[in-house]
């Protein structure tokens, strides 16, 4: 059984990685797409998953961060990323993991809860994101973001860490998170 | 002319669009150019409707030629109504004469207005071979209603006729039995095919949809089709993990679904009927004798298609149920599941 660990390769030279993850193939292009076109001064490389464990005959750099897309109109999204989340070690989770959930504008639409997307980022300690991924202006701020969030996970930017990262994101979180 | 004749061209010239005006009356043919010529289109629509009829009235058109204009208004709109599709069927064994289609429209007009003497029948020939038939109902003491038609559809050299729903079902085994008798055909049966699209109701049941026509973009290969991506170019720092598994989806789709572009229907429902299985033993509804009953409904504008795309599009897994994938093949889209 492969399991995704954050430190068994050597880094790219300025090259950060991220990983998605999710079944909504069309989004995370899309996703993909807004991110590279954003002005970076390290190389991006932007890896596409439906599912994890990942094939393991490949040759693939290291990931730096990875993002787990939950489709919130879609159950069988967020049974896929519970069962992905089984393939990635523990010390993943020391900031360079995040969840994405898709498609809360559309409330009609929703069969998930938003609250077990919640539960399900404080269960694995790392920063629950909403986004619309369908709407453009939307996912480029996202982008803005996941790129600046992939940055830091490479270490590229001096004197903030994946875990400093961590610590500030979560102090903006909900306070009654605690009580779930 | 009649004043119920008048207001039946008023209303049914006032149902065509402006912008479709000019080609429902050249189809029609009863009005020649210099008579429309006459004719100031540019007017409001309510007072160039008051003009056409006052022309017609001038040129003593009759109820006939009003419900032909009527169906011909319905050719261009035939996505207003909900088409049934009927099949006949012959003994086994019986000779099938030349069809003739002066026999047949003769021979259905006079099985209608022996049973029902106040009846209007009009036909219009049409490519294919095809006849659409306009019946309005009436009964013994009341004149036809010549707001609720309905529509018939009947291709000659097939046993198939498409039928728009009409309220009126107490005439359907009348209809039924007039089309039977007059096409020379034995029994008459009703499909579980039912669509607003007649093209579509066509290409299944004549098993045309499944025609890939050759174009020069079939040599792409297999591999970059498989991405369906609409960019042109694919940036190379996007990297595709389970490439393997997308072609693999991609094939067993193409093998389900064809390259070709499905028909279009906008339902598909499923009546199940069957008895409570469980892995437990007992339980309040194992315990049932009466099966229970459910009833699911697919519906999109599109629903073929949105089949086609579930899988590549990550809802679901690949290959599809047979039951939602055996849709054309089948010529079905209402379904009773019982147990076996």
């Amino acid at each position: 059984m492969s399991v995704l660990r954050p430190l068994d390769k050597l880094p790219g030279l300025n090259t950060a990685t991220i990983l998605l993850v999710g079944t909504d193939d069309v989004l995370l292009q899309q996703l993909a797409g807004s991110m590279l076109k954003e002005d970076c001064a390290s190389e991006l490389k932007v890896h596409l998953a439906k599912s994890l464990p990942l094939p393991s005959d490949v040759n693939r750099p290291r990931i730096d961060l990875i993002v787990f897309v939950v489709n919130l109109h879609s159950q069988h999204s967020l049974r896929n990323v519970e069962e992905s989340l089984h393939h990635v070690d523990s010390t993943f989770f020391l900031g360079k993991v995040s969840f994405l959930a898709t498609g809360a504008g559309q409330e009609s639409h929703c069969s998930v809860h938003r609250n077990t997307v919640v539960k399900l980022a404080h269960t694995y300690r790392s920063p629950l994101l909403f986004c619309d991924l369908e709407v453009e202006g939307f996912r480029t701020t996202m982008a803005q973001r996941l790129v600046r969030m992939l940055q830091i996970c490479a270490g590229h930017v001096p004197g903030v860490s994946a875990l400093n990262l961590l610590s500030l994101l979560r102090s903006t979180e909900n306070p009654s998170l605690e009580d779930l | 002319m009649d004043e119920t004749v008048a207001e039946f061209f008023r209303r049914t010239i006032l149902k065509i669009p402006i912008t479709e005006m000019m080609a429902v009356l050249k189809a029609w043919d009863f009005l020649s150019e210099n008579h429309l010529q006459t004719v100031n289109f540019r007017q409001r629509k309510e007072s160039l409707v008051q003009d056409l009829v006052l022309l017609c009235e001038e040129k003593r058109a009759s109820l006939n030629d009003a419900a032909l204009l009527d169906i011909i208004y319905t050719q261009f709109h035939r996505h207003q109504k909900v088409w049934d599709v009927f099949q006949m069927s012959r003994r086994p064994g019986e000779d099938i004469d030349l069809f003739d289609m002066e026999q047949f429209k003769s021979s259905f007009k006079k099985i209608l207005q022996r049973a029902l003497k106040n009846v209007t029948v009009s036909f219009r020939d049409t490519e294919e071979n095809a006849v659409w038939i306009r019946i309005a109902w009436g009964t013994q003491y009341r004149k036809p209603n010549q707001y609720k038609p309905v529509y018939v559809v009947y291709y000659s050299q097939t046993p198939y006729a498409f039928v728009a729903s009409s309220l009126l079902k107490s005439n359907l085994p009348l209809l039924g039995q007039a089309l039977t008798v007059a096409s020379k055909h034995h029994q008459i049966v009703k499909m579980d095919l039912r669509s607003r699209y007649l093209d579509s109701l066509k290409a299944i049941v004549f098993k045309q949809y499944n025609q890939t026509f050759e174009t020069h973009n079939s040599t792409t290969p297999l591999q970059e089709r498989s991405l369906g991506l609409d960019i042109n170019i694919v940036d190379s720092r996007i990297i595709h993990e389970n490439r393997v598994e997308k072609e693999r989806i991609q094939r067993v789709t193409q093998e389900i679904f064809g390259d070709y572009p499905q028909p279009r229907l906008e339902f598909a429902q499923y009546k199940l009927e069957t008895k409570f299985k469980s892995d437990l033993n007992g339980g309040i509804l194992a315990e049932r004798e009466e099966p229970l009953r459910c009833l699911v409904k697919f519906s999109s504008p599109h629903l073929l298609e949105a089949l086609k795309s579930l899988a590549p599009a990550g809802i679901a897994d690949a290959p599809l149920s047979p039951l939602l994938t055996c849709i054309p093949n089948k010529g079905m889209n209402y379904f009773k599941i019982r147990d076996k």
